[in-house]
């Protein structure tokens, strides 16, 4: 026994003086490594650049661009996109992924449009209805994907479509004219308003885009829920074991991203005027919002990122759109850019998650 | 004395594989009882049931002497049972202080808690470092730092911090030192004696038998799905411990039935 124990122990003898120090942190690195642990700690930081350097290159080729006009028809343009980033954010920085924001949208929109004009239920009421409707399918996304286990790019190109065909069934296709809405359905076209400070139209779309940034932007980052919802991106089964209940938290970001997606489908009638069940959003949504959440820098493996670089990604979608149309050039361009800046900031991202290393 | 936590006739079966048949397990206040076992003799399964990651099909646990049944592992942690698990179950993108305090977050005192929901921050980042500081942890520059940007001895240390911090009663270490290296292995068991120093019971599940045998008061033998006896390091070898574990020898006044 006794010699049992020395063998055991003796091979630890080489040890003694050795640094008791174990978990100290240096911060001895090299420059390059000090920008990958601030880009690290500050995941939004990469799009503003982005988004800085877009806007001063537009303003030097474009005397137009920097007209408060331009600006605001920009964030004009970016609103709706915004809100289904707001949905899509949620969802990506649980790792998954959400192809049926634009289906959502665009069949609460007609929900609270055939509400109103086929059921003749006051126009307020209706959006309650679109709104609550809109979350009972992002909810049901979230039950396919939290106990199903199916994987939620599989889930939501299902819902996707069966969410489209539905609209165009349950509309008969039929569009609610704007005249008519205008005349009996005020309430549906509020987000369409506008105020005009200096002649600058501003819609109110606008505020409510950044508005629900902002509230989202605090609840990801200092509320309990928000953190639960970068623990179960990063890693499930570790924040399952910490305490948090990831299925709960699955369902809930399933269920909120619906209702930003009805909230959308409310906006797209003001923005639009009408009610159609064939909005180019309900094709485009998805491809639009992912493109947003992935140009601001979150990682679609999960746990990473900020919203905010999610609005910082739509703005330099709208802001490449903007000016390269006032500067002249082919539209296509526009497309092609974007698609190497997807590349760009997937690249970034791969680069920032090995930090560690 | 009485046992702290005991486990009395533990079923567990996973389709036709009976992971725990009819187990038993003691844990006695201010020990450190190692849990030890060939792979695939259900040692994993045992702490799971006892930390409420797993339920037993039958059977029954006490704490303290009340019955009790967990049916996951946040239910373990209120009743003060903590687990440091294996794999650590730490978010690697979150800061330090968000992980000791996934899942039981403090809130702001006043309106800005109740109504807004806002985490304390500066109060759990005081607590976090007070805890890693207690166990002579670290010299933190930045407690905010994300967890996988720290060393594998490092998150072992918040990790075990983070059990001590809370576990009130039992404190639960699975493989603490299996991916670490030499020094870091001996910094992780002097924080297991620290920890124990502090009065709080500690189930170490290991392989190695060195470290076992260095710190465990008792040892738990786990074969075939149930307790084939519990040593006292002192009376026998190491080579004893894995004949018995292994099945080549039995202990005195034990039969194994085939």
């Amino acid at each position: 026994m006794a010699t049992d124990a020395k063998a055991a122990t003796s091979y630890e003898e080489g040890l003694k003086g050795a640094s008791e120090k174990v978990a100290e942190f240096r911060e001895d690195r090299s420059p390059l490594k000090r920008v990958q642990h601030w880009l690290h700690q500050t995941p939004s930081a990469v799009p503003m650049i982005v988004l800085i350097v877009a806007i001063i290159i537009f303003g030097f080729l474009s005397e137009n661009f920097f007209k408060a006009g331009t600006l605001s028809t920009i964030l004009q343009q970016i609103a709706i996109v915004g809100i289904l980033g707001c949905a899509q954010t949620l969802v990506v920085l649980t790792a998954g992924i959400d192809l049926s924001v634009g289906a959502i949208a665009v069949f609460s929109s007609v929900l609270m449009g055939q509400a109103t004009f086929r059921y003749g239920i006051p126009a307020e009421l209706s959006i309650v209805i679109g709104l609550i409707l809109g979350t009972a399918m992002g909810a049901v996304n979230g039950l396919l994907i939290a106990k199903m286990k199916l994987p939620p790019f599989i889930a939501t190109l299902g819902t996707w479509q069966i969410l489209l065909a539905s609209n165009f069934i349950f509309s008969a296709n039929e569009t609610i004219r704007s005249s008519d809405i205008e005349e009996k359905a005020r309430a549906l076209q509020f987000w369409g308003g506008s105020i005009q400070p200096g002649g600058v139209k501003i819609l109110y779309a606008v505020f409510l885009m950044i508005v629900l940034v902002a509230i989202m932007s605090y609840v990801l980052r200092s509320t309990a829920w928000g953190r639960h919802v970068y623990a179960t991106g990063d890693d499930p089964q570790a924040a399952e074991l910490a305490g948090v209940p990831t299925k709960n938290v699955l369902i809930q970001v399933y269920a909120l991203a619906g209702f930003f997606c009805a909230i959308a489908g409310w906006v797209m009638i003001g923005r639009f005027g009408s009610v159609s069940p064939t909005a180019s959003t309900g094709q485009l949504g998805n491809i639009q919002s992912i493109t947003a959440v992935v140009i601001g820098g979150i990682s679609l493996f999960g746990g990473r990122g900020s919203i905010v670089g999610m609005f910082f990604g739509a703005l330099i979608v709208g802001v490449f759109e903007m000016g390269l149309r006032l500067v002249g050039t082919d539209p296509q361009w526009t497309f092609f850019l974007i698609g190497v800046l997807i590349i760009f900031a997937v690249a970034v991202d791969q680069w920032i998650r090995k930090v560690a290393g | 004395m009485e046992p702290i936590l005991t486990g009395r006739n533990l079923v567990k079966r996973y389709g036709k594989v009976t992971a725990l048949d009819n187990c038993d397990f003691d844990l006695y206040p201010g020990e450190i009882l190692a849990v030890i076992g060939d792979n695939g003799a259900g040692k994993s399964t045992l702490i799971k049931a006892v930390s409420g990651a797993v339920i037993p099909d039958e059977g029954e646990i006490t704490l303290e002497g009340r019955k009790i049944r967990f049916t996951n592992p946040i239910e373990a942690r209120q009743a003060g049972i903590e687990t440091v698990y294996q794999t650590l179950a730490m978010s690697p993108a979150l800061s330090i202080a968000d992980n000791i305090f996934m899942g039981r977050e403090l809130r702001k005192p006043g309106i800005m808690g109740s109504v807004f929901r806002q985490l304390d921050r500066a109060a759990m980042e005081k607590f976090a470092r007070a805890k890693l500081n207690e166990l002579g942890l670290m010299t933190i520059q930045n407690i905010n730092q994300a967890v996988e940007t720290l060393s594998g001895g490092q998150r072992q240390g918040v990790a075990v911090a983070r059990a001590a911090a809370f576990g009130s009663k039992v404190v639960i270490l699975d493989e603490p030192t299996a991916a670490l290296g030499v020094k870091e292995s001996r910094r992780v068991l002097e924080l297991i004696r620290d920890v124990r120093s502090r009065g709080i019971p500690i189930i170490l599940i290991s392989h190695n038998m060195p470290h076992v045998f260095e710190v465990a008061d008792r040892i738990h033998i786990h074969r075939l799905g149930k307790r084939l006896c519990v040593i006292n390091p002192k009376d026998y070898t190491m080579s004893d411990a894995v004949a018995f574990m292994t099945g080549a020898k039995l202990p005195e006044g034990v039969t194994e039935a085939a």
